[in-house]
Order: C-alpha cells, then sequence, then structure tokens
C-alpha cells in the first residue's frame, strides 16, 4: 500500500471476434530453398565432390594397378553389369543373405518372445547375447567350415550370428520400452500370449525393431562379403566377394573397385530406401520417431 | 439417510474390520449388495517393492450398482489407483473379493473397458477409427464391417467422427481422451473403469470433457467407476463417492452426490458437501 503502485482500474470492454482476412498464409517456399532443403540433393553433392577428388588424385598418381580413375572404374562397373556378371553375382550374394536374414530374425524372435515369458527365457537371452553378440561372426567361420564344410552352410550359420544377437537385443529392448498404459490397454481388450505380443509389443517396439533390423542388415552384409573372400578360392559359383578376390589376383584393379563400389550401392540403397521406406510408412506416420 | 449409515459403516470397518466381518456388519453389507453390479469386499492390496512389502489398499469395501457414477477419491498415496487396476483385472488382490454381476474377476477383460489418465493408452499405429475398431477386433466379438460400423457409431457419440484417418499424434490431449471414451463405449462395457481421465487436460478442457462425460453416461446408461483427486471433480461426475485415506488406503465415507451436476458447482449445498469431504480428506482423525 505505501511505496506500492496500484494499478489504475479501468472500464471493461466487449468486441466481437474479429474477421481474419484470406491472406496468403499458405505460400510455397522458393525454390532455392527447397532444393536446399532436400537432403538426397546434399548428399548427392557430397558424393559428386568425392568422385571429382577421386578422379584428379588418380591421375595425378597415375598407376593404373594400385589406384584406377573413378571413370575407369565406372567403365569397369558398366560393362560388367551389361554382361550380366556383376548383376549375378550381387544376386547370389543377396540371395544367401536373405536367406540367412530370415532365419536370423526367426531366431530372434524366438528368442525374445521366450525372454518375456519367463525369466528363464531372460537370463538366457542376457546371458547369450552378452557372450555372442562380441564375438564377430567372421571369427566362427574357420569352426563353421569345420562343421558344415564349404558351402552354403557354413555361409547360412555365421549370417545368422551376424543377424540374431543384435536383432534380439534391440528387440527385447524395444519390448521392454513399451509403455505400461499402453500394455494395460492391450490386455484390457483380452489380448494375452502370442496375439498380444503381436498386436501390441511388436508394433509398439517398432522404432527398436527396425533399429536392430538396420544393425542386422549392416553386420550380415560384411560378414558375407568377408566370408566370401575366404571362401574365394575354393568356391566355384561364388558372390561378390568372389568376384573381388578373384579380379584382385588378376590385377584388374578398376574390376576390384567395380566390386566394392556394388557392395556400397547395395548397402546405401538397403539402408535408405528398404528400411527408410519402411520407416516412412510405419514409424514416422505414426509419430513414434521424428 | 444411506449416507450415513454408510459413514458409519465404514468407520466401524477403520475401528474392528474383524468384528465387522464376522458380526453384525457383514449382514449390512450382504443386504446393501443384494442387487449391486459390482461388489468389493475386504480387499486387500500390498506391493512388493525393492525387498519390502507395502500395502496400498487394507481391507476396502463397495459396492457399485448398475447405472451408478461411483467415485474413487483420495489424495495421492490412498491407492484409489490400485483399486480401480484390481477391479479392471491388472492387479492381483493379496486378499479379498472382488464379483462383477455375481463372477469372480481373474484378469482384464473387455466387459471392464478403461480410460487411462496418460495419452500414451492409444496405439499410435492404428488411426482414430482403427483404435476404435481394435478392441471389438481383438475380442473377436463381431465382424470387420460391423465393427468398423460400430466404430463409427462410437466416434459420432465423442464428436470425432471428421477424425477417424488421423493417426493418435496429431490430436489433442482432449481429442484423445475422446478417442479412448468411444474405444470404451464401443465394447458396450458392465462398467466403464475411469483413472484420472481428465487430470491432464488444462481446466477448461476438463470442464467440456465432463460435461460430455454426463451427457454420454446419460444417453448410453453407463454404470462408471471414476477415481480423481478432485473434490470438485468427484461432486459434479459423480452418483456416489468413497472417501479413502491414504497410507495405506482405507474406507473413510461413502457420500452422496447424485444432486450435484456442472450447474450447482456455485450452490450452497454443493459447497456444503465439498467442505465435509474436504474436512474428512483433511481434518482431524483423518489419518
Amino acid at each position: 500500500m505505501n511505496g506500492t503502485a496500484s494499478a489504475p482500474v479501468r472500464p471493461e470492454w466487449v468486441r466481437p471476434v474479429e474477421q481474419v482476412p484470406d491472406a496468403a498464409v499458405d505460400e510455397s517456399l522458393p525454390l532455392a530453398r527447397r532444393l536446399a532443403d532436400a537432403p538426397g540433393l546434399r548428399r548427392a553433392t557430397i558424393v559428386l565432390v568425392l568422385a571429382i577428388g577421386w578422379e584428379i588424385v588418380a591421375r595425378i598418381a597415375d598407376n593404373e594397378l594400385l589406384l584406377p580413375t573413378f571413370s575407369a572404374t565406372a567403365r569397369a562397373f558398366a560393362t560388367d553389369v551389361a554382361s550380366g556378371e556383376l548383376p549375378r553375382k550381387a544376386a547370389v550374394s543377396l540371395s544367401l543373405l536373405l536367406e540367412g536374414y530370415a532365419f536370423g530374425i526367426v531366431a530372434a524372435f524366438a528368442l525374445t518372445l521366450a525372454a518375456i515369458a519367463s525369466r528363464v527365457g531372460r537370463d538366457l537371452l542376457s546371458t547369450l547375447t552378452a557372450m555372442f553378440n562380441p564375438l564377430p561372426a567372421i571369427a566362427l567361420l574357420p569352426l563353421a567350415l569345420l562343421w558344415f564344410g564349404l558351402g552354403r552352410a557354413s555361409l547360412l550359420f555365421v549370417l545368422v550370428h551376424a543377424v540374431l544377437w543384435p536383432l534380439a537385443l534391440s528387440t527385447f529392448a524395444g519390448f521392454q520400452g513399451v509403455p505400461e498404459t499402453l500394455r494395460m490397454a492391450g490386455r484390457n481388450y483380452g489380448l494375452r500370449g502370442l496375439r498380444y505380443a503381436a498386436l501390441i509389443l511388436v508394433p509398439a517396439a517398432l522404432p527398436a525393431i527396425l533399429t536392430g533390423l538396420r544393425n542386422g542388415w549392416a553386420f550380415a552384409w560384411r560378414t558375407l562379403i568377408a566370408a566370401e573372400l575366404v571362401f574365394g578360392a575354393s568356391s566355384g559359383n561364388g558372390g561378390l566377394g568372389w568376384y573381388i578376390f578373384q579380379n584382385r589376383n588378376e590385377l584388374y584393379t578398376d574390376r576390384v573397385f567395380a566390386g566394392l563400389a556394388t557392395v556400397i550401392v547395395i548397402g546405401l540403397v538397403v539402408e535408405n530406401v528398404v528400411f527408410d521406406t519402411i520407416e516412412r510408412i510405419s514409424v514416422r506416420r505414426w509419430g513414434m520417431q521424428r | 439417510m444411506g449416507s450415513s449409515t454408510a459413514v458409519l459403516r465404514s468407520a466401524l470397518a477403520d475401528a474392528s474390520s474383524v468384528r465387522l466381518r464376522h458380526g453384525a456388519g457383514s449382514a449390512l453389507v450382504a443386504d446393501a449388495g443384494a442387487s449391486a453390479l459390482l461388489e468389493v469386499r475386504d480387499l486387500t492390496i500390498e506391493y512388493v517393492h525393492e525387498h519390502r512389502r507395502v500395502r496400498a489398499i487394507h481391507r476396502v469395501s463397495f459396492d457399485v450398482h448398475r447405472g451408478d457414477r461411483f467415485v474413487l477419491l483420495g489424495a495421492s498415496g490412498c491407492g484409489k489407483s490400485s483399486l480401480l487396476k484390481a477391479v479392471g483385472g491388472f492387479l492381483v488382490p493379496g486378499e479379498g473379493s472382488i464379483r462383477l454381476a455375481g463372477r469372480a474377476i481373474d484378469g482384464p477383460g473387455p466387459d471392464r473397458m478403461a480410460v487411462f489418465q496418460e495419452f500414451d493408452q492409444l496405439p499410435p499405429w492404428k488411426t482414430v477409427l482403427g483404435n476404435v475398431e481394435f478392441p471389438l477386433l481383438a475380442a473377436r466379438s463381431c465382424g470387420r464391417a460391423e465393427a468398423r460400423a460400430r466404430a463409427g457409431d462410437a466416434l459420432a457419440r465423442v464428436g470425432l467422427a471428421d477424425f477417424a484417418d488421423h493417426y493418435p499424434h496429431t490430436l489433442s490431449g482432449g481429442m484423445k481422451q475422446r478417442v479412448a471414451i468411444a474405444r470404451a463405449l464401443v465394447m458396450q462395457p458392465e462398467i466403464l473403469l475411469m483413472d484420472e481421465p481428465f487430470a491432464s487436460l488444462d481446466a477448461l478442457t476438463r470442464r467440456r470433457m465432463q460435461e460430455e462425460l454426463l451427457r454420454l453416461a446419460d444417453e448410453v446408461g453407463l454404470t462408471l467407476l471414476f477415481v480423481t483427486h478432485s473434490i470438485e471433480e468427484a461432486l459434479v461426475v459423480g452418483t456416489r463417492i468413497l472417501v479413502l485415506s491414504p497410507h495405506p488406503g482405507r474406507v473413510r465415507a461413502e457420500l452422496n452426490a447424485h444432486q450435484f451436476g456442472l450447474d450447482g458447482i456455485g450452490g450452497e449445498a454443493f459447497q456444503a458437501q465439498a467442505q465435509r469431504i474436504h474436512a474428512l480428506l483433511f481434518g482431524e482423525g483423518g489419518a
């Protein structure tokens, strides 16, 4: 009271709501801005700059055996794609990879479902993943060769090993992260057992499961190429790894680079096209991931 | 009146529940529960938490009749949510029994649909319509076409027909709660469980939702079990209020609120009843 300023009492007033004119609130951004906002374009620019740098360095080095130019690699790539050799090798690698990937996914889900169903299953999962996840799949190859001999079975064994543990780990983490309220909502519908897992847990944990699938894919792809390199000398109908190994032996360095480029391209396509599309039509559309 | 006997009964239960169970009190309870839809008897709930056993609810008994809007009211820690979860079948009580229409409850089921406070109760991977259909399809209670039609109906009832194809993350909090209510209505549950459904909403939206809930309850003839910590909400929404005192949750009183609606908030009787509950919750002897 004494000293504190008291605000003056002002008259009250009410007025009708003002009409908003149909102003241009919804205009599209200028073209340059939209181009700069396209992540694909920015990344393509980086790739282009790298390719130009490669071409320049290779021309300066001028040694086709050690470092073929970008253009020579591109030519070798185009020739072998046209002749059908690269697509054939890639198809061999991919079909094997998909088979191993599928087995790995089935095994990972079986293990994770056991883990959410019982304490013993949980202990089994955590012990096995703790033991085997740090073990590089390729380190198991000698053992696989001993057990299954040369051929698909050995490769599948290491592929399953490469996919299983990272996928099981992230799937389990995803299941554990499902909010309690959502679980109760699902149980409220009377869902239990496998239907509860399929209709509630799996979709709710999909962001984590997709991360696991991505990691599993990357591990499996690396493992397969490495394993094929080891197999190279003994396998008649090899995949991309064999293609790289064979061409190195014959000192076709440009084709070695073409083989490596194919490995990269397939990896990029699966990462950015397949997985990104799955994410866009699922978890991002549902607002579960930004 | 009825409320005073209820107060007397719960006071007895507080003082000597053993006598109530074996003596004259049990006749009183049985009498009151003759036509009750939901009968909760001597319910005790305990949690095991870090090697300690914590009692959340101690010997709580009450009856909910068909058409009741029964409110569980109490400060946090009085176990009202635990009580609701036990009725929902999500918690297994340590002692006592819960019977719905004469059958003992074992596990969750769509005859007791629940609306929770949290907005993440709606599966984000389903559209609004998909969310409302989901319990019908999950419980296999009808075919796809019928589920779609009934879900559409329920959505229209809560005023969300235009949002059928939206995903939950694009909705406001109030709309999400409306979807949750539509999802519960579509199952035509024996009793609708609501766990502070409007507590996360802003005050204006909460008032609107209370209005709509009362309208829906009239239209559909709902039986509600409603948990809240707001005295005002309990009086507005409820027809009967079970006042619980905390640590562990025990029954303090069972009062009537059927005479109060949203229009009576400022009224003298309303204020008096609110004062009375306030005294029960915070006053002397309130444990």
